[in-house]
Parts: structure tokens; sequence; C-alpha cells
């Protein structure tokens, strides 16, 4: 992306690609027109086939958070490929690290959590349907005790 | 070795599968002081960065940061997305239909703002101004659509003060909701920037920016698509 | 018209608060008429208010760091006293006094001192290191410092305006949520934190890119100084874990104002999810502020030893291994929560195994001394005072780690010994030696050697009256934040720790007396030099204080250290300067953006706080329309004319060229 307006921002640095540059060659699929095309393509064929996947019974029930998964990273990686331009690329060594440094990140926050979270009861005594019942019905700042006290404190 | 130095052009398309896209053949760089000027990847000897590689660099860092800030309001969703309070839940909330409008104006945005991209390198101020324009216009009514959406669903008593399944719903959903808005404004303002300044520099990179904040909003959104609204409407 | 904020917000009845606002507002006045008489204020706005040289942008940090620094220890103190005074009475702090008091202190002392002070130290630092002009966005730099600053602010308008959070430093839900915490200290705490979070995350963005896309030429990655490997990492964590307070905050905030239901006891809300959330910030908040301390550590010890650092590379190595392994230990701050065995086993063990990367760079430090010649003046002294130290207060930590031990000793007063052990010996320590180290770099003089020694002697043997006795009354079971004491086996402890305190102050007076007297006998201290502790690392290669564009001629690295080859190879007759010719240097030029922002951010905050809807939006409008201004600028740059680059590189190195060569005789 050199302008002449401004030659000191020339960036056409072989060895490191600014974020969403194209260094892609022309000649190859991701690039230019094309490129956002086949890309568009791709990700609403994947957009339908999450959607066929949730709301038809194409797919085994229990699978289906699996697909949902399964199609939406590779949708991810549809954007990332063919409208962000990250390539494996030496020049894209930086950008690509990153991105991993990012999503590692992101994958403990939310598997910790939702690890973390589902455990907290595991400590508790298990309850009696009843008591579940009945602290499904009454708030918690109404309950006169505890649980186990009776019907809500009214 | 070290020959290929001598044939790498300097255009554009350098690096690509014809040339040793992964300079395995490169030289270690400490022979000669040519070589390790050239030979700098993955070594970083070769200096600060061009104006335009530091600039869109440090915004993609705020955007993984971004996107780590949507990790937690995910991390929420999915430890609260059952605590309904015997309220509604997404399975009887959420309209299918609206979300695939939703989907197709946000991902024909992220095409359309790609579209100005390239318009924007072929320097044809037409082109851009009319791409760009067409992307804020998308985004302006995915951000109507969810305005109904919210608005439809507060009316049916399902609005975030109703349980912490929905307060996380809002939550996520309008945290895109606001940066899609901002995102919008961005947009306009940098349109009337280049509109007045031309194709400046800086100008050019903040447009580059705004092409990456855009393009990762719409992954964002197969993220919410996909696990918040498929997946709840499916269980 | 003005939401919740009338004329009882002013706590009249309150004399301890009114009487230090008052002390700090006639204080302030009286620095302001000093400034207005002296006529300072267009050297100020010119100068440091709408600055973005880095290494002004770095002074103010550590300017504020410091005042908040004094402002946190007089809660410490105040701290310190009310349960001296407490024993069997109700002390002279009331308990919802005391606990704004703990509350403000925590959140003073990590937020507000420990934070800028070592944003302030790489700010300073990591381009002179790296041998380059100024950070990635020399504008947002500023923009970060004051949006620090606004938060700092708002912080101390809490103190005469309304409350501060009860909550401790960390607003635990559902106490922190309306039903339990109705009043405007909370929403102080959270409109502070979220406006200086978004200027340290700012600050994270800005220095990862300088240091990953802007180092001189020939500065490979395995050259970089150890502070920038340790900067790094840090502000690879910031930009990591900020965004998850921010967004755990903002949660909090939708609850407190739009009655979400994130954290409440009710519909459905889950408080064990703030306290998971806001630890996944919190633990690597832990090493964001330390890291830059290993880092400064480093550069002493190396320096001070005469001697390259003992296992750069297993250094760097355990460097990016703390940073990574930062965000797999957090659940440790909550073991007692009530997860099962399988989670608590699994973030014993990581806590346990993180304590290894830290275990590394102990024996490196420990092994760069062996062998050298080892000069103990004060940097070195509180290098060699963190080493010992923090040795224990991980040790501690490691203790702590294993979960049965936590459910013995969680929320005693011996975990506030090991955090306080960890974060003074490491981050204070670690500030205060960066402090003395980079002194006469940034201003050109010396600070006083023998009150330097005699701050860092008092402050080391208070900081072990105060906190040894923790340890060991958190053992016989006294719980931290107590307001007042019943136990009569406690009383000796708090006894000791009360005088360990005084100890303390009279260093943090030495320190201050080193600072002022110092700054009077500039002049006999003056170091022409710029290099006064025979370093190794470029920033001791320009003179000092730096002229604005560090270096005249763009260094070239060849080695890991730069700076000590080339003055080997004065020493070999040789002239590094071989580059005679001068170029104009361009530079970016000043900015109010900052100033104006933080102004605007100021005025968005307080009306958030008290619920001035229409000024909340009126500053939101000035902000967008500063970004706006901003953008549309035409000149971003000013161009330094060669013949004055040529003129200031000449001046100011012709000293240190004399002084290079007189080292030829020496050696």
């Amino acid at each position: 992306m050199t302008d002449k307006t401004a030659p000191s921002d020339a960036s056409t640095d072989t060895r490191d690609a600014a974020p969403g540059e194209e260094t892609i060659a022309r000649n190859e699929p991701a690039a230019g027109v094309p490129g956002y095309l086949l890309g568009y393509g791709l990700a609403i064929l994947l957009t339908a086939g999450s959607f066929v996947a949730a709301r038809t019974g194409l797919i085994y029930q229990p699978a289906v958070i699996s697909a949902l998964v399964v199609l939406a990273l590779a949708q991810i990686g549809v954007h990332l490929v063919f409208f962000l331009h990250l390539t494996t690329g030496p020049d894209n060594t930086n950008n690509i690290l990153a991105l991993a440094f990012g999503v590692l990140i992101v994958a403990l926050i939310v598997l910790g959590s939702v690890w973390i979270m589902d455990h907290l009861d595991q400590n508790m005594p298990p309850m009696k349907p009843q008591q579940l019942a009945l602290l499904a019905r009454c708030p918690a700042e109404r309950l006169p005790g505890g649980v186990g006290d009776g019907p809500c404190g009214a | 070795m070290n020959d290929h130095f001598d044939t790498m052009p300097s255009d554009i398309t350098a690096g690509s599968a014809r040339r040793d896209p992964y300079m395995l053949g490169r030289s270690s760089g400490l022979r000669d002081g040519r070589s390790r000027q050239e030979g700098a990847t993955g070594r970083g000897e070769g200096g600060p960065a061009p104006k335009f590689v530091t600039v869109t660099y440090g915004f993609w860092i705020f955007l993984l940061s971004d996107i780590i800030m949507f990790s937690a309001f995910f991390a929420s969703y999915a430890v609260l997305v059952n605590a309904t309070d015997s309220g509604p839940t997404g399975k009887q909330l959420f309209d299918l239909t609206r979300v695939a409008v939703q989907t197709g104006l946000l991902l024909t945005s992220t095409f359309t703002a790609g579209m100005a991209s390239l318009a924007i390198e072929r320097r044809s101020m037409p082109g851009a101004q009319a791409w760009l324009v067409v992307t804020g216009v998308l985004g302006a009514l995915f951000l109507l659509l969810e305005g109904q959406e919210f608005i439809t669903m507060i009316g049916e008593n399902a609005g975030p003060t109703r349980s912490a399944f929905l307060s996380a719903f809002f939550g996520l959903v309008g945290c895109h909701g606001v940066h899609v808005g901002l995102g919008v404004l961005w947009l306009g303002t940098m349109m009337a920037q280049l509109w007045v300044k031309g194709f400046r520099a800086d100008i050019l990179r903040r447009l580059h920016c705004f092409g990456l904040f855009w393009h990762a909003l719409d992954i964002i959104w197969v993220a919410i698509f996909s696990l918040v609204y498929l997946l709840g409407a499916s269980q | 018209m003005l939401g919740k904020l009338d004329w009882s917000a002013i706590p009249f009845d309150q004399p301890i608060p009114l009487g230090a606002a008052l002390i700090v507002f006639i204080a302030g006045l009286g620095v302001l008429g000093w400034i207005t008489v002296k006529g300072y204020w267009p050297y100020l706005w010119h100068d440091w208010i709408t600055s973005v040289d880095h290494k002004r942008i770095g002074v103010m940090y550590i300017v504020l760091a410091m005042l908040m620094l004094l402002r946190g220890f007089v809660d410490a103190i105040m701290m310190r006293t009310q349960q001296l005074l407490a024993i069997h009475g109700p002390g002279y702090l009331p308990p919802e006094h005391f606990d704004q008091i703990f509350s403000a202190h925590g959140t003073i002392m990590i937020f507000f001192a420990s934070m800028p002070f070592m944003i302030g130290l790489m700010n300073f630092v990591v381009p002179l290191q790296l041998g380059i002009r100024d950070v990635a966005f020399p504008t947002l730099n500023s923009v970060s410092f004051w949006l620090t600053a606004t938060g700092a602010l708002l912080v101390n308008i809490s103190l005469v305006v309304g409350e501060f959070a009860r909550t401790g430093w960390l607003p635990y839900a559902p106490l922190s949520e309306l039903a339990y915490s109705p009043g405007v200290g909370v929403d102080y705490y959270l409109w502070a934190i979220q406006i200086s979070g978004v200027g340290t995350l700012l600050t994270g963005v800005n220095l990862v890119t300088t240091i990953l896309k802007m180092r001189a030429p020939g500065m490979g990655y395995l050259r970089m100084p150890m502070f920038c490997w340790t900067s790094l990492a840090s502000n690879l964590l910031i930009v990591a874990a900020f965004p998850i307070l921010t967004a755990t905050l903002a949660m909090l905030t939708l609850d407190r104002y739009l009655g979400f239901h994130f954290f409440t006891n009710e519909a459905g809300g889950n408080q064990m999810m703030f306290v998971n959330l806001i630890w996944a910030w919190g633990h690597p908040e832990v090493y964001i502020l330390v890291l830059p301390a290993f880092g400064v550590f480093s550069e002493i010890f190396s320096t001070f030893s005469s001697k390259p650092l003992f296992g750069y590379r297993s250094m760097v190595a355990a460097t990016m291994f703390i940073c990574l392994v930062s965000f797999m230990v957090w659940l440790h701050h909550f073991f007692t929560m009530g997860a099962g065995a399988n989670v608590n086993t699994a973030f014993g063990i990581a806590t346990s195994v993180i304590a290894v990367g830290t275990g590394v760079k102990i024996y490196n430090w420990l092994f760069t001394m062996y062998g050298g010649r080892v000069r103990f003046e004060t940097p070195m002294l509180w290098a060699l005072g963190f080493v010992t130290t923090f040795t224990i207060g991980g040790m501690t930590g490691v203790l702590l780690a294993v979960p049965p031990a936590d459910y013995v000793l969680h929320n005693s007063l011996f975990l506030v010994a090991h955090f306080h052990n960890v974060i003074i010996s490491g981050v204070l320590f670690g500030a205060f030696a960066g402090f003395t180290f980079w002194f006469p770099k940034a201003f050109g003089f010396r600070l006083y050697e023998g009150w330097g020694k005699a701050a860092f002697w008092l402050t080391l043997l208070g900081f072990i009256l105060v906190f040894a006795p923790l340890y060991a009354v958190g053992l016989e079971g006294m719980t931290r934040r107590l307001q007042h004491i019943e136990v009569d086996a406690w009383v000796p402890w708090i006894v000791i720790a009360a005088s360990g305190i005084a100890v303390m102050l009279v260093g943090a007076a030495c320190q201050i007396a080193q600072l002022f007297l110092s700054i009077r006998d500039r002049d006999q201290l003056r170091d022409d030099t710029g290099d006064p502790w025979d370093g190794r690392s470029l920033e001791w290669s320009t003179p000092s204080p730096p002229p604005p564009f560090n270096f005249a001629h763009q260094p070239h690295v060849e080695n890991e250290e730069p700076y000590w080859s080339m003055k080997q190879r004065v020493i070999d007759g040789q002239d590094p300067r071989t580059d005679r010719h001068y170029e104009p240097i361009d530079m970016p030029k000043n900015t109010p953006t900052g100033f104006v922002t933080a102004f605007f951010a100021t005025v968005i905050g307080f009306a958030l706080i008290w619920h001035i809807w229409w000024l909340s939006i009126l500053g939101f409008l000035g902000a967008y329309a500063t970004f706006v201004v901003f953008a549309w600028r035409d000149q971003a740059e000013i161009v330094i004319p060669a013949e004055e680059v040529e003129r200031i590189d000449c001046d100011r190195t012709a000293a240190q060229m004399a002084w290079l060569r007189r080292g030829e005789q020496v050696r």
C-alpha cells in the first residue's frame, strides 16, 4: 500500500507484513476481488450450514453443539484467511503469534470459567428433590432460616 | 544459500509461493552486514518497522484485547445460560429469521468493507466512498434489527432485569451492538475525513484499521449467532 | 439537575476526612499559587502537560505514583494505629470509615501507586534501551497517562464529595451490589478503575507494539536488555488481562445502574462468577506489577556486579513462562469457594509450578553476583533487600498454594502478610531501585547516597517489623480487615507491627529528604557522563538528561550489551562516534489531546457517579470532538534541523567523551 503522497510510509517490507495487509500474490485464491468473493461465498455456505445443523434434524441432537462449534471455527478461519489475510508466511509471524496468544487466553477464560463454575457445588451435600423444588419456588431472600425449614416464610 | 536475496524483488508479491515463502534457504544473517539487514525475519534485527506496519500491528493487539473482553462476556453467558429464574429461555425468545437476516447484513458488510479496501488501494475516491457507505448502511440496518429485537424482548417482560440468563444475553449481544455502533460512528468520521483530506498516509492507516475492526466484529458475531442464538434455539 | 449530588455528600460531621481534604486542598492551592506567582504555567503546559515525549510522560507517571504512594501509606498508618488503639475499644475510626480506609489503601496502592510507577519506569527506559526515539504511539501515551491521572483524581475526590467503597479493594459481589452498597462509594471505584484501566490498556498496546516493532537495527529479540523482555511480558499481560477487568466491572456497573442480574442474589445471578472473573484479571495483574520490577533488578544486578546477566536466555524463557502460566492459576485466590478436588488440585499444582519460573530468576541473580565486582550502592541495596525478603514471601506463597493449607489460612493476616511480603519487596523495592538507578539519567544529577542508604535500611527494617508479626498473628487466627481487636494473645504482635510502621515512616521521610536535598544541591551532584553507574545498555550511551530525540544517530546493535562494547572499543582506542554527519530529525508534535480527553473523562466519570446524565452526555460529546479535532490535524511532526541536532549532540557528548577517554587510563 505505497502512496505517492507519502513516500516515507511505504510498507512493502518483505520481512514484516501489517495485519490484514494483502501480501498474497495476485495469482493466489485469496487475493483481490476473487479472494473476497470466495471468502464471502464460503462464509455464506458455512453460515447456512450452521442454521441447517441447528434447525433441522439432520444432525444427531446431542452432537449439534459440536457441529456448531466446528462450523463456527471454520467460518472464523475463513474470515481470518480471506478477509484478514493471515498467512503462515514468515512475514506474518508476529501477527500469528499475537493471535495465538489471544486465542489461548480466550480459551483459558471461557473453558476455565465454565469448568470452575461447574464445580462449585461439588462440596455441597446433595439436595433432596423436594428441597430443590422448594428452592425453585422461593427466591433466596424470602427463605426463612434454611432450605429445609418448611414452605416459603410467608 | 544466500543468493535468493539477490533475486528478491521489492514489489508487493514478494513472499509468494514461487519464491521460497518460508525463507527456509535464508542465511543465518550473521555473515555480513547486508544479509543481517535483509535476513532479519524471525530474529527481529531489521530495525524499526514502517509506520504502516507499526500502526496496524498496534491496532491488531488492541483488537485481540477486545476479543478477550468479549470472551469474559461469553464466559458469563456460558455460566449463566441456565439461570433463567423460571423465566423465558432462549428457545422461547430467539427469532432465528431475524438472526439470519442480521447475519446476512453483517457478513455482506464485511464483504463490502473488503471491497472498500480494494477501492482504496486503487485510490478511487468514488469507489471507496460508495463501498464505505454501503458498509455503514448495512451496519446501521443490523443495529436497527438488534434494537427491534431488544425492544420486543423488553416488551415481553424478557428484559435484562428478568433473569441472570437475560442479563448475560443482553450484556454479550449489547456489547457487540455497542461496538458496531461505535464502528459506524468511526466510519462516518473517516468518510468525512477521506473526503476532505484525500488519500493521506495517516488516513490510509486508519481506514485499514477500520477494516480490521469491522472484520473482527464479524468474527465475534459468528461466535454469537452460533453459540448464543443457534445453540440456544436448538436446545 | 445534579442527580444524587447535594450538600449532604460533603462529610461535614466527620472531622478526619474533612480535615485531610482541607489540608490537601490548601496544599494544592498553595502549589497552584506558587506556580502562578513564579510564572511556570507556560513552561508546565508546553513542556509537560502537552508533551508526548516518552521520557516526560514517564516522569509524570512516577510523580503521580509517588503522590499516590504517600496517600496509600497514610491509609496504612491509619489502619495500623486504629488496630493498636482499638484493643477492647472503639479506636478512632468508626467501622464505616475504617472500611473505606482499607478499600482505598488497596485500590490506591495497586492501581495508582504500583501501576503508574512501573508504567512510568517502562515508559522512560524502554525506548532508550531499544535505541529508538519514542514509543510507537506518542499521543496515545499522553492520553494513557492523563486517563490514569483521572482515575486517581476521582478516587481522591471521593474523600470529600461522597464516600469511597467499603467493599475491599476488589468489590466482591453481592456486597458491592446496589442492595448492600447503596451509596456512591462503589461507583467511585468502578468509574475510577474503568477510566484508568482504559489508560493502562492503551499503554499495554503501545509498549507491546514498541518493543516488537521498533527496536534499533540489529537489536534482535535475544539482544534486548532484560528489562525490555520483562516489560514485553508485563504489557502482553496488560493487553490480555485488563479487558477481563473492564468486562467484569462493566457487568457490575450494569447490575448497579440498570438492574441487571450478573452477580446479584436474586434472579439467578452468580456472585461466584464475579470472584472468578475478577481473579482471572487479578492474578495476571500480580505479574504485571512484578515482572517489570524483575527487569529492574536484572539490570541492577548485572550493572553493579560489573558482569553480564547470568543465564540471559533462561531468564527470557522464565519470563515468558511466567507470562503464560500466570493465566492458569487464578483459582488459588478462592480455593475455599467450594470447587471440587480436581479443580483445586489442578490450580494448586499450577501455582506451585509458576514459582519455578521465579526460582530460576532468583538463581540467575545470585549467579550474576557470583564472581562479580559487587558495588553496594543504593539501587543494589534495594535489589539485595528484594532477593532476601522476596524469597520468603514466595515461599509462604507456595505454602498458600496447597489447598488444604489455604483452607486454614484463607482471609487471615497470614495471607495479608504474604502478599505484602511479595508486593513490597518485589514491586515497591523494584520501584525504588529503578527510581534511584535511572534518576541520574532522567535529570542529569545523582541522588544523595547517604539518605538513600538510610531510607533503604529503615524501610527494610520497618517492613520486616510490620509483616513478620502479621504472619505470626495470622497463624494464631486473626482475620484481615478487623476494625477492633478483642483477643489478648494478638496484642503484642499488633504493637510490634505498629512500631514497624513508625520505622517505615522515618524511612519514607528519608526518601523525601533525599529527593529534596538532592534537588537543592543538584549542581554538586551533577553527572556529566551520562553513565554514573558504569552501565551496560543503550540508555547510558545518551547524555543525561537525554535530548528530546534520544539518539542523534540511530544506534546499530551488534550484541547483547551494546553500550558496554562501545566503551570497550573506546578503551581499545577507537572512537565509536565516527559518524559526524547529522540529519534533521522528525519528532512527534506536542498536543493537548491527552489532557483534554482526560478532562472530559473526569467529567464523564463524575457525572456518571452522581447520575447527572446530561453532564455525562456532554462529556462524551466533548471527548468525541477532541478525537475528531486530533484526527483532523495536518501536521503530526515537527522537524529538528540538523544544525540543532549537531549542537545538542556536541554540547552534551563532549563531557561524556572526555569521561570515556579517562576510562582508558584507569583500565
